[in-house]
């Protein structure tokens, strides 16, 4: 079979199909149970972290963390 | 070390161009070769002056010096790409501005690409680079990854820019629309997108917050299939190493659809994706609520990327291209109204319990303007790929305005509300110099827009019916001539709403000047009552 024609053929059967489903499957996912809170809170992040990066405690031994306290 | 290994490549560059410029065959690549030649040796002598110093990149601190030089830049090369188009706007409804000196360097077929492309490529794309660096950092809370390569990829970025602009007017283009750089330009842009794809991956990857915000979502999809398009659209092979011309892989058909799968996924990623990334970030920051529904976010995102890839054909109505393949492209481009709608929705009705802002903060009304654009022209758009409306629109002004009211309204619109968004919080200035030079830049643009798009929609529709226009024994009523003169106002028109729109953007320039040099500085108040108390 010609590489067209087979690559045709899986193009609008089966891989169209996964397209569909994994779309679907996204929305179904957005609305899952619980969703909510997890959105709530994903929309409202922007509004920390506005001025410097949020620092954990591992790069407290980072040599620019010295740095920082100094300054 | 690692200083030393950028001296050799540095010198390499320098030497490299310098030879080829000896050995070029055409202008184009000559002036090429310079450019790349005094880049080299410009940064080598930047770099060796640096050699004792110790870079070092704070994590603690974000890296905002790369996106000042970008907001610099979103602003100058706006106002060249805003000149440019105004001056051939004036060109077409006056064509004894392309007097005879300029012919063969600054008449209209020389300036029309260097127009589109300063436009899109250096206003838009300086604009996506900057906010993207901007928001990823922010809805990361961790520094950009790499290091100076983000610098890399702001400075590569201009040296494409000059590449391409010097190109386009010294006539080195490969004659594909909004793809017209030469395969030499191409293949930079590729180093340096690639470069920009790791910053912000990167940046992503060492996120210190659980989840990925939306806007990061559309960025990231921007500038993946970005790359993806270049590279499969760019496919040429030089005719030389020491000149400009290639010759293209592709041919007949094929490379019609390849170039318009590449041209409408430009609009769609770089004009749409990219775009709605910072409507996603800036709207919300801007009238401080989160936005609207972060679920219809989501199925905004995924609807968008899924349909719009499959759009491109509806360029290509009535040509050699399979039946199938129009129909699947106006099929989609229909569908595509669904989530473009979706979004607009969803950046306006972030404004819901805060429209008074509407009232009394003119960069939100920007921002909301830029939305209602976005709305309106998604909505024209699927519109005119109906194959029977296609067949009145197509290669009348029509398409011009329908494009204009995308590219001013909603891209120029957004754009301007996030450089007034951004530059005090760069700057760390309390407030902008002056909301009411906003207010006017606000109406300039505006009105602009409307005289812009309304003369086009009526030239357009006008002209497509003069040239279907048949007599009784089936010949065609007008010439082409007769067109062009039944033109003549609505271009007059189309060239003062350009006007309006540029001297919006120079009074935006000023106020963000004197914001900059004039305003009082901010005071750094979270971190300090918090501390008080």
């Amino acid at each position: 079979m010609e590489t067209y024609t087979l690559l045709r053929g899986f193009a609008d059967s089966w891989f169209l199909l996964f397209m569909t489903l994994f779309f679907l499957g996204i929305v179904v996912w957005a609305f899952r149970p619980g969703s909510r809170a997890v959105h709530k809170e994903t929309a409202s992040m922007i509004f920390r972290n506005d001025d410097r990066p949020a620092v954990d405690e591992a790069d407290a031994s980072d040599a620019d963390a010295g740095q920082r306290q100094g300054a | 070390m690692w200083d030393y290994a950028k001296l050799i490549v540095l010198a390499a560059v320098t030497v490299v161009a310098a030879y080829a410029a000896s050995q070029a065959r055409d202008l184009a690549y000559l002036v090429h070769m310079i450019i790349i030649m005094g880049a080299g040796a410009g940064f080598f002598i930047w770099q060796i002056r640096r050699m004792d110093e110790t870079t070092t990149h704070n994590q603690g601190e974000y890296l905002d010096g790369v996106i000042r030089y970008g907001v610099i830049a979103t602003a100058g090369w706006g106002v060249v790409g805003f000149l440019v188009g105004v001056i051939i706007a004036f060109q077409l409804a006056f064509p004894n501005l392309n007097y005879e000196l300029q012919q063969g360097l600054a008449n209209f077929g020389r300036l029309r690409p260097l127009h589109t492309s300063a436009v899109i490529f250096a206003f838009g794309g300086n604009a996506l680079i900057a906010s993207s660096f901007y928001v990823v950092q922010r809805t990361s809370a961790a520094r950009l990854f790499g290091g100076n390569l983000a610098w890399f990829v702001f400075w590569g970025y201009q040296v494409f820019i000059l590449l391409a602009a010097t190109g386009y007017v010294l006539g080195s283009t490969q004659s594909q629309e909004y793809a017209e750089p030469e395969w030499l330009a191409d293949l930079w842009l590729t180093i340096v997108w690639v470069a920009y794809l790791v910053v912000f991956m990167g940046t992503l990857i060492k996120r210190r917050e659980p989840h990925i915000y939306v806007a990061n979502w559309f960025y990231l999809s921007f500038i993946i299939t970005v790359a993806m398009l270049h590279v499969v659209n760019n496919l040429q092979i030089p005719v030389s190493i020491w000149g400009s011309t290639s010759i293209p892989v592709w041919s007949g058909v094929q490379s019609a659809m390849v170039q318009w799968w590449y041209g409408h996924n430009a609009v769609g990623f770089f004009l749409t994706a990219g775009f709605l990334g910072m409507m996603y970030y800036f709207i919300p920051k801007q009238v401080e609520r989160p936005v609207y529904s972060y679920k219809l976010s989501i199925i905004h995102f995924w609807a968008l990327i899924f349909l719009y890839i499959w759009a491109g054909p509806h360029h290509l109505h009535y040509t050699a291209l399979p039946d199938w393949a129009q129909t699947l492209g106006m099929t989609f481009s229909i569908m595509l109204w669904m989530p473009s709608w979706g979004g607009m929705i969803n950046g306006l009705m972030t404004l819901s319990g805060a429209w008074d802002k509407l009232r009394t903060d003119p960069v939100v009304r920007m921002m909301v303007v830029a939305v209602g654009f976005y709305g309106m022209a998604t909505f024209e758009g699927p519109m005119m790929s109906i194959r029977a409306v296609n067949s009145l629109s197509h290669y009348t002004d029509w398409t011009i305005g329908h494009v204009h009211s995308g590219a001013l309204g909603w891209n120029g619109m957004i754009t301007f509300g996030m450089l007034y968004y951004i530059v005090p919080k760069l700057w760390k200035r309390e407030r902008l110099y002056s909301l009411s030079l906003v207010s006017w830049h606000f109406w300039l643009a505006t009105i602009g827009i409307v005289l812009y798009a309304a003369s086009m929609w009526v030239t357009g529709i006008m002209e497509g019916l003069m040239w279907r226009q048949v007599d009784a024994q089936g010949f065609l009523v007008n010439s082409f001539a007769d067109t062009v003169a039944a033109k003549f106002p609505m271009n007059v028109v189309r060239g003062i709403g350009g006007l309006m729109f540029l001297s919006g953007a120079l009074i935006m320039c000023y106020n963000l000047w004197k914001t900059v040099t004039s305003v009082g500085e901010a005071k750094p108040a979270a971190a300090a009552t918090v501390a008080a108390e």
